[in-house]
């Protein structure tokens, strides 16, 4: 192992350092402004948030936000696989499941956002 | 390599406190963002997208989930997830704050550590008032 890469490792550090805070960012900012929405409309009827996601700005920024929250996640989790999880294949297989998870889920807003 | 270099990591003596009540608040900060991020990773995200699907697709299924929130032990479960959320948010922004250099000597971040749990258990409370 002395001169291998280890493939379940961080590799690209620095870079996903950056992409950690980027996306907390983004995910702050979108975090306000929806508390902003919730906080003028005292209760929220079926109407506002149907009318609130049929706006094509909202939509993207909604994207936006939950593609922050699944590179997050990804980097959050991957990080802590990596501090508890040793052994090599167990290592690998969580990450390859905690991935497609997110691919999974990151299709599945798409369809929420733009299905209804 | 001198024999001083040369290290045996198998003599080492390992020291797992797992006391949460022994760490430092900078640790408590830590390991609570560690915590809340994996629950949040587990449960919120895939709960978080069926809600919204539901909410979204039918008034029927709107008012089902208004509905569901107004039961105590769903409350209970929301206010969980809000202290995760906010206690996750303000030690990340304690931790970009940090990056900047702001407040890194010892006792400022001792100060701002206890600031972020106050201040997510503050916000929790805030809520958990709002909804009770």
């Amino acid at each position: 192992m002395k001169n291998t890469k280890q493939p379940v490792g961080a590799h690209y550090g620095w870079k996903d350092w950056m992409i950690q805070r980027v996306t907390a960012a983004v995910m702050l900012v979108y975090s306000v402004l929806i508390l902003g929405f919730f906080l003028l409309h005292g209760s929220v009827a079926f109407a506002d948030w149907k009318q609130l996601f049929q706006n094509q700005l909202v939509r993207i920024l909604s994207l936006l936000f939950f593609f922050a929250v699944f590179y997050h996640a990804w980097i959050g989790v991957r990080d802590v696989l990596m501090d508890y999880i040793k052994p090599f294949f167990i290592r690998l297989s969580l990450q390859v499941a905690v991935c497609l998870f997110l691919i999974v889920c990151s299709i599945w807003t798409v369809s929420i956002l733009w299905g209804n | 390599m001198s024999p001083h270099t040369v290290s045996s990591p198998k003599n080492r003596p390992k020291y797992y406190d797992l006391n949460l009540l022994n760490l430092p608040t900078p640790g408590l900060v830590s390991i609570f963002h560690r915590i809340t991020g994996v629950a949040m990773f587990l449960f919120l995200i895939p709960l978080a997208l069926f809600i919204l699907q539901t909410t979204l697709s039918s008034e029927a299924g709107f008012a089902s989930w208004k509905g569901y929130f107004a039961h105590p032990l769903v409350k209970l479960i929301v206010v969980g997830f809000v202290w995760s959320f906010m206690h996750h948010l303000f030690a990340g922004v304690r931790y970009l704050l940090l990056d900047l250099h702001i407040g890194i000597a010892k006792v400022p971040a001792q100060n701002s550590a206890r600031v972020v749990l106050v201040a997510g258990l503050v916000a929790t409370a805030v809520f958990a008032a709002r909804i009770w």
